[in-house]
């Protein structure tokens, strides 16, 4: 971990140049956001887990379990880039966002912010960081308190951390107001005022005050209209190339994600399932919950076809995160599950260049093995038992990154058959 | 499960009188505000078939709740002023009696709203809630039959151990499984026409598969007219027969599903088509967004309500998109209706619209697009 390169060391600031670009671009049209491999991780996430507990009845409320919100995910963040999290509701990716800029206090494991740990830091040491680490959240309505004007809104980060003169507090808030699309005259405007898609642009200027290095964006445009989406989705584009933000992309539309993401975690039940870069993940994902959950996606497309497209159907609910399943989590809704799924947790195994997944039976959609590609390296048998002739031949470790070397499924597969 | 709802009888598509099941004629709905009239809806027709899915797109404010909430009769009369015609099997909704249009909701025509946390009343067992819809429409059942249909339309909609799930409060109920709740309770009287407004919009992917599995299959049993009312246009291919693509509260494109997403002709359309990413496409595909926001229905604009937001209106010779509202009239096909001045509309989307959102279907259809060219 070294911290970023000379070049992005230093901060972009808000010019009028800069607003002028930015606001003739976001109506133009966008690729989807390239991959960059010369960054160094901004964020890196080890092993982290929340678990939250369940207290009983009366008077006592004793702890009777934990919510295993998330437990032990592992991942990257390079600086001005950006990891998308997908998955369904309850997976634990809000959960993730929010302990990254430290609204919780994570159970267990590491949070590495340009090479700190901010996990065990106190509020009060957390203070100076959390001028780099910004939120944007989900809901524009909740998110913006009603009894303040814009321009309170906005300013405050600028107050509280004090990195403006008093007197350039204002001219400071139209720059970001203009900044993000709107009229800099309305500082004085309550957020009723304004309409879905204009409070979310206040939500972004308010998280672009302090000019972090990493933004946590949690469903940004899931509460907005189809025609708005994207006008944000540019937005946030043009800012991160502009200002050079990091951004933890959290979502559960597989489509946005794919737009903004160069790389995509996918999430269940509080741990990550698969891991990679775009074109790996939405072309060819291995693990079979990945593969039901693009399946599932409807698709402008079918309307020449008629009707439905093919899916994977999954069955039931997600399981209670209270009580998860034994082994792998996903076996009580996977259509591949064995009796070595409930025995035996799969490791998030790397299985490509940037590619990782957690799965024993992994791979491309219809060509699943027949027999678990993880018992060797596990050192159990085909049932998930220990086998004592088979000693493991890697140590499977949570790294965070990507290694450069990896275990290739074919072969593995053929020197264990 | 055939004693639940009886199969209507097959293919009778029209009724005695020779029409669709659902007509609406000119409807158009105004509510007076304090700040003037608000136009919610002008001018919309439309009709549906037994056992055929309407698709209603639109953003949020074009009128797209508003009018299917008048199918029902759900505006309030001294609120709002509603003129036009709106025929469910023959019989004028419009000015209906409120006994008689009670006789109708729920019975005839039912409705599945968006939200189901706050359709369902929290302090009402699912069952009390669900056996009430029953008994409201038959009077003469008994507290025993009422209960056996509720677990029975619990059952259909695939939630399981209904008999023990039917004593539970709404909020022991997932998202999806309190959806198909509010499913089980809009067919319990197997209505012919269902309305569902937004059905899927709160739900994840996996989930609103299953949800739509399920209206689909009911709707294949029980030979239900759908209205789907939804903004995902990949939700409107996958199960629309027909769509009505919706702004400021006026129709600006209505057609087949397959006719309209593939041949779309409004620049409206093409705005949401290019304005949503999609999963399945080629990753050179660009992401355009529709510039401006909806306008208000207060004043709407003059001539034709996209004007201010229409990248395409200096292709149309003089101010005539600013001064005159286009009328609703046949584009490419005789049953696709777009309301627009653009002369060239075809030739537009397939030089410049398809090239930026779907990059690699260009060239594969180049062949077909010189055999339609001479039209």
């Amino acid at each position: 971990m070294t911290d970023p390169t000379p070049e992005h060391g230093t901060k972009p600031t808000i010019t009028d140049d800069v607003i002028e670009q930015i606001q003739a671009n976001v109506t133009e049209p966008h690729a989807p956001t390239e991959l960059d491999l010369s960054r160094e991780p901004i964020l890196e996430v080890e092993n982290l887990r929340m678990y939250f507990p369940v207290k009983s009845g009366g008077v006592i409320r004793r702890t009777v379990g934990h919510v295993q919100a998330v437990d032990g995910i592992s991942f990257q963040v390079p600086a001005g880039g950006s990891l998308g999290l997908v998955g369904e509701s309850g997976c634990g990716k809000s959960t993730t966002g929010r302990m990254i800029t430290r609204l919780y206090k994570p159970t267990g494991g590491a949070i590495r912010f340009a090479g700190q740990d901010i996990v065990p830091l106190s509020n009060r040491e957390m203070k100076p960081l959390r001028q780099d680490i910004q939120m944007i959240f989900q809901d524009p309505y909740s998110s913006l308190n009603p009894r303040h004007t814009v321009g309170s809104i906005v300013g405050a980060p600028l107050i509280v951390h004090n990195v403006v003169p008093k007197k350039q507090v204002l001219p400071r808030i139209q720059q970001l107001l203009e900044v993000v699309g709107l009229n800099p005259e309305h500082y004085n405007r309550y957020p009723s005022e304004f309409s879905g898609g204009q409070r979310q642009r206040i939500g972004i200027a308010r998280a672009l005050a302090l000019q972090p290095k990493l933004l946590v964006a949690d469903e940004p445009v899931s509460a907005l209209d189809v025609s708005i989406q994207a006008q944000v989705v540019n937005l946030l584009q043009d800012l991160q190339k502009e200002f050079d933000i990091a951004f933890l992309f959290i979502a559960h539309d597989l489509a946005v994600v794919r737009h903004f993401c160069p790389e995509v975690a996918v999430m269940y039940l509080g741990k990550i399932v698969e891991i990679g870069d775009r074109e790996t993940i939405y072309a060819a994902p291995h693990h079979p919950y990945t593969q039901a959950l693009l399946s599932a996606v409807p698709d402008v497309k079918q309307a020449v076809i008629g009707g439905r497209r093919e899916r994977i159907r999954l069955e039931g609910d997600v399981p209670s995160p209270i009580n998860p399943p034994s082994g792998c989590r996903f076996r009580t809704r996977c259509h591949l599950a064995q009796e070595i799924c409930a025995k035996v947790e799969p490791p998030l195994l790397q299985i490509g260049k940037r590619h990782k997944v957690a799965c024993h039976f992994a791979g491309e959609l219809g060509k699943a093995p027949s027999r678990p590609v993880t018992a060797q390296l596990l050192g159990v048998d085909d049932q998930g038992n220990t086998d004592p002739t088979a000693a493991p031949v890697t140590a499977v470790t949570s790294q965070p990154g990507y290694a450069d070397t990896w275990v290739d499924l074919d072969t593995a597969r053929g020197a264990h058959a | 499960m055939s004693t639940l709802i009886e199969p209507r009888a097959g293919g009778a598509a029209v009724n005695d009188s020779g029409e669709p099941y659902l007509v609406v004629e000119n409807l158009t709905v105004k509510f007076p505000t304090e700040g003037g009239l608000v136009h919610a809806v002008s001018d919309l027709s439309y009709s549906l078939e037994l056992g055929k899915t309407l698709g209603i797109v639109g953003e949020s404010g074009s009128g797209k709740s508003v009018s299917s909430m008048a199918v029902l009769g759900l505006h309030d009369v001294k609120r709002s002023r509603i003129t036009g015609s709106i025929r469910v099997n023959g019989r004028e909704i419009i000015g209906l009696a409120e006994k008689q249009m009670n006789h109708l909701r729920g019975n005839e025509i039912a409705m599945i709203f968006q939200d189901a946390l706050a359709a369902l009343h929290p302090f009402y067992r699912v069952g009390s809630q669900l056996m009430e819809a029953y008994s409201l429409h038959h009077p003469s059942a008994s507290k025993r039959d009422a209960r056996k249909k509720a677990i029975e339309a619990l059952d259909r909609v695939g939630i399981p151990q209904p008999d023990a799930r039917i004593d539970d409060f709404p909020h022991q109920f997932s998202g999806g499984m309190r959806q198909r709740v509010m499913i089980a309770m809009g067919l319990i009287n197997s209505p012919a026409l269902l309305i569902a407004d937004e059905p899927t919009t709160a739900l994840d992917v996996t989930v609103q598969a299953q949800i739509l599995d399920l209206l689909q299959d009911l709707q294949r049993e029980y030979n239900s007219a759908i209205i789907m009312i939804t903004h995902d246009l990949g939700v409107i291919a996958e199960m629309a027969d027909d769509v009505l693509v919706m702004y400021a509260g006026r129709a600006v494109e209505y057609g087949a599903c397959r006719e309209i997403l593939s041949h779309p002709e409004m620049p409206y359309t093409w705005g949401l088509l290019s304005s949503v990413p999609e999963v399945g496409a080629s990753t050179d595909a660009r992401l355009i967004p529709i510039p401006g926001t909806p306008p208000s229905l207060l004043n709407p604009p003059s001539g034709c309500s996209f004007h201010p937001r229409c990248v395409h209106k200096d292709k149309v010779p003089g101010n005539l998109c600013s001064t005159e509202l286009p009328e609703l009239l046949p584009g490419r096909a005789a049953h696709h209706l777009k309301r627009c001045h653009l002369a060239n509309p075809d030739q537009i989307y397939e030089q410049e619209i398809l090239p930026e959102i779907a990059p690699d279907t260009v060239s594969a259809a180049d062949p077909t697009t010189e055999g339609e060219a001479p039209r």
